[in-house]
């Protein structure tokens, strides 16, 4: 499935490790993707390279998201992560900076996020783009990004707690909850489940505790 | 928990429709010469439920911030309760305008993720399913923003030809605008007779209609006035902000996913990417309309050049046997279960394929842990990123140049709340 020419990127990404050996964890490459870990104190530094960098070129900020790893069944990471986050940042080279010709080269950077600490430093002194998408972050998966001009929740309400993309938070049977501080019943409170049908699922239980 | 604006009289100190408190808005204005005026979220030009609160001076804007979630359904949080398959057709709701782009951005991931081809004829398909959904698209973009600017002619005669669009989209999938058409593995099914035929008789109507609606707006002396050196954006600034199709376009990069990163054969079609100068919205304008020329070239290269053969691929672990071999064979019941109970089951990793959809680059970051649900499913919303350069576009502009803007960015707000 792998290709077998070397990606374009990938020879950034190892010169980016030879530059930054202290902040670069380790770099994977699947099918034709390139993904480097980065430790989360560097990544600002990290960014901050890649965008200055003349050869670099990495301007384009495409978007940065936010995975949860938790397996509430067992209380640990899937796939044997020591960590339970992970911030990915999807950066583009679009301009070759020699002759301003468009190229196109494409780089993740991962970031690992402990549960005890979640706070990850923002790059919007480097992105402005980031803007809305750590804030997207913040809001749905809790994880926090200091140095941040603006981290309020975007796509739930201001006054909403818990964070509906962390694992183990139920995809129903939480109280829906109004401005003002007061609370409603639940879908499983107020609907009668039919034969079969659950409010249960991989990542939460019916009534689960919302924080 | 913030108090109930309703009950505090303190916190309703905003001029216009809703109440200041509920979404926390710092309401200090830059000095006591200016206003802060609220629009939205319903208006009828913010294209969905987007609210903007402004500070205006005179009639000038300072400040202008966003606000978002109206719609927020949690569509990503859904996708990690859905199998792969049954996924697709929440990825239509996204942005409802273009749903055929959706659901390959999708498709494509979850292919990626399995290591699988898909037959020539189904590519081509996508390839024009994928490009009517684009000129579609256009089409209701062209039609509000000539709305929100005063042009109202322009609204009928798109929406009258974005319906013959729908119509080739409804003949093929039954719906007009939530198909889940392109799947994983394929199409759901072929095109049914008398289609390309239908297709080559709008193909071959539209450039009639291009020139009309130009023919409305081009030299129009109130369009050119609204439209030209309005809301100007730089290259730098869109790349900075994330920023990507028309509107980057617009601004003099020719950043087109179908040519830079080609998906579904899109390298085997002669198109160009039409380009702006100055980002103005006159320019997104232009671009868009070009845009619109160039899908239709598309479309009649993919009608002569339609391969034969399956639209399905043939991997009995990806999509289900054809129904009669249900009766004869053992193999084919037990996949047809077997795929209906559990589903697609792609090892576990990590897949991003890049979608160049009408509002700019789309693709969905899909995490898979080898079971038959996504673990995390992420769409990269383009009108999301491309509304964060509304608050630079619209300061030191004018109020009646809002409307404008909004409408040049192009925005679907069910996809930028998902």
């Amino acid at each position: 499935m792998c290709d077998t020419a070397k990606p374009v990127a990938l020879l950034d990404a190892e010169r980016l490790q030879s530059l930054l050996p202290h902040a670069v964890i380790s770099i994977d490459v699947s099918a034709g993707d390139v993904r480097v870990m980065v430790r989360r104190e560097g990544i600002v530094e990290v960014v901050r390279l890649l965008h200055d960098d003349p050869e670099f070129n990495y301007t384009f900020f495409c978007e940065c998201l936010g995975v949860d790893y938790l397996d509430v069944h067992t209380g640990a990471s899937i796939q044997g992560k020591a960590h339970r986050y992970e911030v990915v940042y999807n950066l583009c080279s679009l301009v070759d900076p020699a002759t301003g010709a468009l190229r196109y080269r494409r780089l993740f950077l991962k970031v690992p996020v402990p549960a005890s600490d979640p706070e990850v430093p923002s790059v919007t002194s480097v992105f402005g783009g980031a803007g809305f998408p750590e804030r997207e972050v913040y809001d749905l998966l809790g994880i926090r990004f200091s140095g941040h001009p603006d981290l309020r929740r975007i796509l739930m309400s201001d006054d909403w707690s818990g964070h509906p993309l962390r694992k183990d938070y139920p995809l129903g049977g939480e109280r829906v909850q109004f401005p003002g501080g007061t609370t409603g019943p639940s879908v499983g409170e107020s609907v009668v489940q039919h034969a079969g049908e659950s409010f249960t699922g991989r990542t939460g239980s019916v009534l689960g505790d919302v924080e | 928990m913030a108090t109930n604006p309703a009950i505090d009289p303190a916190s309703r100190t905003l001029v216009g429709m809703a109440s200041a408190g509920a979404q926390g808005i710092t309401l200090d204005p830059i000095d006591e010469t200016t206003m802060v005026v609220n629009m939205g979220p319903q208006h009828p030009s913010t294209h969905g439920v987007l609210r903007l609160v402004m500070e205006l001076d005179g009639e000038t804007i300072v400040r202008c911030t966003p606000h978002i979630g109206y719609v927020h359904t949690g569509i990503e949080k859904t996708g990690e309760y859905q199998t792969y398959m049954k996924a697709v057709t929440i990825t239509d709701r996204m942005d409802y305008l273009s749903a055929h782009i959706n659901n390959l951005a999708y498709t494509l991931a979850v292919e990626k993720l399995l290591g699988i081809e898909i037959p020539p004829r189904a590519q081509a398909l996508r390839v024009m399913l994928s490009e009517i959904q684009r000129i579609a698209s256009h089409l209701v973009w062209l039609a509000t923003h000539a709305l929100d600017i005063g042009a109202m002619t322009a609204y009928f005669y798109a929406f009258r030809d974005r319906e013959k669009l729908l119509d080739l989209t409804e003949m093929m999938s039954g719906v007009r605008l939530m198909p889940s058409w392109i799947v994983p593995g394929g199409l759901r099914g072929d095109a049914p007779d008398g289609w390309f035929e239908r297709c080559a008789a709008v193909v071959n109507e539209l450039p009639m209609r291009f020139r009309e609606y130009e023919t409305l707006l081009d030299q129009n002396p109130i369009w050119r006035e609204r439209t030209q050196g309005v809301g100007c954006i730089t290259v730098d600034e869109c790349l900075n902000l994330g920023v990507s199709g028309p509107t980057l376009r617009g601004s003099g990069l020719a950043y087109d996913v179908r040519k830079v990163a080609p998906y579904s054969g899109f390298e085997r079609y002669d198109f160009h990417v039409p380009v702006g100068t100055f980002g103005d919205v006159y320019d997104r304008y232009r671009v868009r309309l070009a845009e619109m020329r160039q899908s239709r070239e598309i479309l009649k290269q993919a009608i002569e050049a339609m391969p034969d053969g399956p639209v399905r691929v043939e991997d009995r672990k990806v999509s289900p046997p054809p129904r009669p071999e249900l009766d004869t064979s053992m193999e084919a019941l037990i996949h047809h279960f077997k795929l209906w109970t559990e589903g697609i089951r792609p090892p576990a990793g990590e897949a991003y394929v890049p979608v160049e959809s009408p509002k700019g680059e789309i693709g969905f970051y899909l995490v898979s842990d080898g079971s038959n649900k996504p673990w995390r499913m992420h769409e990269r919303p383009p009108s999301f990123m491309n509304l964060q350069a509304l608050p630079g576009l619209c300061q030191g502009r004018l109020i009646a140049d809002v409307v404008a803007i909004i409408g040049s960015i192009d925005i679907v707000l069910g996809e930028i709340d998902r």
